[in-house]
């Protein structure tokens, strides 16, 4: 009877159904199949898909690669603690390392072009969001992701920590340029 | 049974309530609301500091205060209530005793030390690791305890409830199947039941490595695992309070479902695709497969979303089919207007269900996309998504129902009834325009969890558009107008309990009084009408889906103009 008190036909699976209710669970079943194929779909024919290149790493080998970058492509440095600004070839490598509280070092693309971007995390999770574009990575101490990126729009960038990293987490801001 | 216990036929419900069950009802709500009250208080540090003019609290209090409101509302008051509201769909509803009731106060008592154990761990200043506490960030080893104990308390109950389906089943106080809304409750319990497991996988071995047993807990294995607990805890929320919004239909209209085969098949989706779906809190992270990623967060192809869809008809459609047997079937939506909405159970129901539904809903499944997850990942717009599902939806259903039981469970006289009908729509409307502009902030890439928009002291520096500084002030005045309609339920609940007129018990006895027989097949609901039984629900529906395909373009629209990734 009500849904407070037990069914009175006994069999409840034998219930027919309103032809609202049966009419709305196809319209509502097709909708769903129609989100589900735009899940696929988009990793065919659209140009936004996260990559799943994934490596385990630790802190001195991901820094030690980061290094090595940084010596090769620096082209300045910047502010009174001499982040150095790093400007890889087209279809290069670069890696950026988020720690307590920064990220590290400044990159600069250019517009267009598509770059390899490795990312780790030196200690606790972290959140890379790039702004104001929008694009938000998590960062996952011991896992090196290879993210690869074509920025279409020039300017200045700012990637924001979006997860919580402890007491310094609202100052962690890191900087990308597009040429 | 040794165990000599009454039951009282309550003369306001015709209810029938067993001794043991009442007073375990009873403490597991007032508990539950003693937490929404410390969680509200905590509300008022976080909201007036996120404002960004107002900026009240330091950092370091800030993100303990913000710990402390997520575990002591996402956890503490909503399961609590819970457990009232298990024994209530069990005892209560089924007509019997509760099995075991030292048993369930032992779960009672596991849950409240846990739960004071872990408040007391944040509040000592060094356990400000957020709800998720993702290693390797660490906690002190009480706050891990706390939970583990308030787990186990909280397995013990789903147990309690289990056995009590026994007791009614082998004492036959019910033929044929249990009701509907016991049916919900029985899912919500499965899931607890999966639930508890994985957070104990995960939370067991942070516990050890935080007294230092174990070396490492690996940091992605434990998101994967954190989030098949903390996740599937957000399905019990959602069966729950689905099986009160049928409840409330039954008892504000003595509205009966459509039909039993779909309203019971749509949970049956609940429990077959429970387990999916935590990878939604997952798709910005490496290391994942993609094929994994897709399957899970869509509850493999959106099955648990359609059956959503179903208890987001069905309801307001048994509500309809109620109301125009009574005579109002005039056009579309006299059954609608003629609707009681100076009665807090049913406006409360109401507007939980459309919020929950309309803002909670079509925003769970976007972020839920795994492409789309990237333009809105750890951004504000995820706790704007989750006030719409956890507060409107679940929160808000546990207000509405607590206004039906002061004079059933209580047997008091509810204090103020003028302040209560106001009560959810000050809570309930504030709330969705709360959500609104957070998920507007969030849209614009503010962060969550963050103290300081302005990055004051920081080394670079970034400029929100001022859009972003504006939907963050109005999030400040919503949030502390729903501040004010939270702080009006929990004085009319414990007003009431405190100074309520005391109304009679009705009629106690030794035995249970089973279930009058009901003739079989009275009326097979639905077929009387030809055509559609509730076609004012079915226009209501494709409202709902247009918003919901238009605002799912719209961010494919918008991710498709962000740089490309691959
Ligand atoms: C009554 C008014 C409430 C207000 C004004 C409010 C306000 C907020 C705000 C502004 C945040 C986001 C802070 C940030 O990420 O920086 C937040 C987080 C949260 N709230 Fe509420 N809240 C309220 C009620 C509730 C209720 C009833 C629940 C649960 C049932 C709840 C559960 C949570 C959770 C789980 C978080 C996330 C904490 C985290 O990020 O770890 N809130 N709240
Ligand atoms: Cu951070
Ligand atoms: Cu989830």
């Amino acid at each position: 009877m009500s849904a407070i008190l037990p069914p009175s036909e006994r069999l409840w699976w034998k219930h027919p159904l309103d032809r609202v209710e049966g009419t709305w669970i196809v319209i509502a079943l097709v909708w769903c199949l129609v989100m589900f194929a735009m899940m696929v779909g988009w990793h065919i024919y659209g140009k936004q898909n996260l990559s799943t290149e994934t490596y385990k790493t630790t802190r001195e080998m991901f820094s030690a690669k980061a290094q090595a970058v940084v010596d090769k492509y620096t082209v300045r440095t910047e502010t009174d603690k001499q982040i150095p600004v790093v400007h890889p070839p087209a279809g290069g490598d670069v890696y950026l390392i988020g720690r307590l509280w920064d990220w590290w070092p400044i990159i600069e693309f250019e517009k267009g072009k598509t770059y390899r971007l490795h990312l780790t995390s030196m200690d606790y999770n972290h959140g890379f969001s790039l702004q104001p574009v929008n694009i938000n990575i998590q960062v996952v101490p011991g896992y090196e992701h290879v993210v690869t990126m074509t920025p279409n729009q020039s300017g200045t960038f700012s990637i924001v920590c979006n997860e919580y990293c402890g007491i310094g987490h609202h100052n962690m801001l890191g900087r990308i340029y597009v040429k | 049974m040794a165990d000599i216990t009454t039951y009282r036929t309550c003369p306001r419900s015709g209810l029938q309530f067993e001794a043991n069950a009442e007073k375990l009802m009873l403490a597991n709500a007032v508990v539950a609301v003693v937490f929404l009250l410390i969680g509200g208080i905590l509300a008022i540090g976080v909201v007036l500091t996120r404002w960004p003019s107002v900026h009240w609290l330091q950092a370091d209090d800030f993100y303990m205060v913000l710990t402390a409101h997520g575990i002591d509302m996402l956890i503490f008051w909503i399961i609590f209530f819970e457990v009232a509201v298990l024994y209530f769909c069990s005892s209560t509803l089924l007509r019997c005793r509760l099995a075991t009731p030292k048993v369930a106060w032992l779960a009672f008592a596991l849950m409240l030390i846990g739960a004071v154990t872990n408040n007391i761990a944040v509040f000592q200043g060094s356990s400000s690791v957020m709800m998720t506490s993702y290693v390797p960030m660490m906690a002190t080893p009480a706050f891990y305890l706390g939970l583990i104990l308030f787990a186990v308390g909280a397995l013990i109950a789903c147990f309690v409830f289990f056995g009590t389906l026994v007791v009614a089943k082998r004492d036959k106080t019910y033929q044929g199947s249990v009701p509907l809304v016991t049916f919900g409750a029985i899912t919500a319990a499965i899931i607890a039941v999966f639930t508890i497991a994985s957070g104990a996988i995960i939370l067991i071995p942070t516990f050890l490595m935080s007294i230092g047993i174990i070396k490492e807990v690996d940091a992605l294995v434990y998101r994967t695992i954190w989030w098949a607990f903390g996740h599937s805890s957000q399905q019990i929320n959602v069966s729950a309070h689905i099986a009160i919004w049928y409840a409330a239909a039954a008892i504000a209209f003595g509205a009966k479902p459509m039909s039993e085969r779909v309203s019971r098949g749509a949970f049956l989706l609940y429990i077959l695709f429970l387990q999916l779906a935590s990878a939604h809190h997952l798709l910005a992270d490496p290391g994942l497969s993609t094929g994994w990623k897709v399957v899970n967060t869509s509850y493999f192809m959106y099955f648990a979303v359609l059956a959503s869809m179903i208890h987001g008809l069905t309801i307001p459609g048994a509500i309809e089919v109620a109301q125009r047997a009574k005579g109002y079937n005039n056009g579309l939506f006299e059954w609608l207007r003629k609707a009681p909405w100076g009665n807090p159970t049913f406006s409360g129901v109401l507007i939980a269900l459309i919020g929950f539904g309309f803002l909670g809903g079509i925003s769970g499944v976007m972020m839920g996309t795994e492409q789309l997850n990237m333009i809105i990942h750890n951004t504000i717009y995820v706790p704007g998504h989750f006030h719409a599902t956890v507060v409107i939806g679940t929160t808000l259903s546990f207000m509405a129902l607590t206004y039906f039981l002061i004079p059933v469970l209580f047997k008091r006289e509810m204090i103020n009834p003028g302040l209560a009908r106001l009560q959810p729509y000050l809570f309930g409307l504030s709330m969705y325009f709360f959500v609104l502009v957070m998920m507007g902030a969030g849209t614009l890439g503010v962060p969550r969890r963050h103290w300081d928009m302005s990055f004051s002291g920081a080394a670079m520096a970034y400029e929100w558009p001022g859009a972003a500084y504006l939907m963050m002030g109005l999030v400040g005045i919503a949030g502390i107008a729903a501040i004010v309609g939270g702080a009006i339920y929990i004085y009319i609940t414990v007003g009431s309990l405190l100074w309520g007129k005391r109304l009679d018990d009705g009629a106690f006895s030794a035995k249970p009084t089973p279930f009058p027989l009901t003739p079989a097949s009275t009326a097979l609901h639905g077929t009387g009408s030809a055509g559609f039984a509730a076609p004012g629900t079915f226009v209501l529906a494709l409202v709902f889906l247009t918003a919901f395909v238009l605002y799912y373009f719209i961010n494919w629209k918008y991710l498709s103009q962000v740089w490309g990734l691959s």
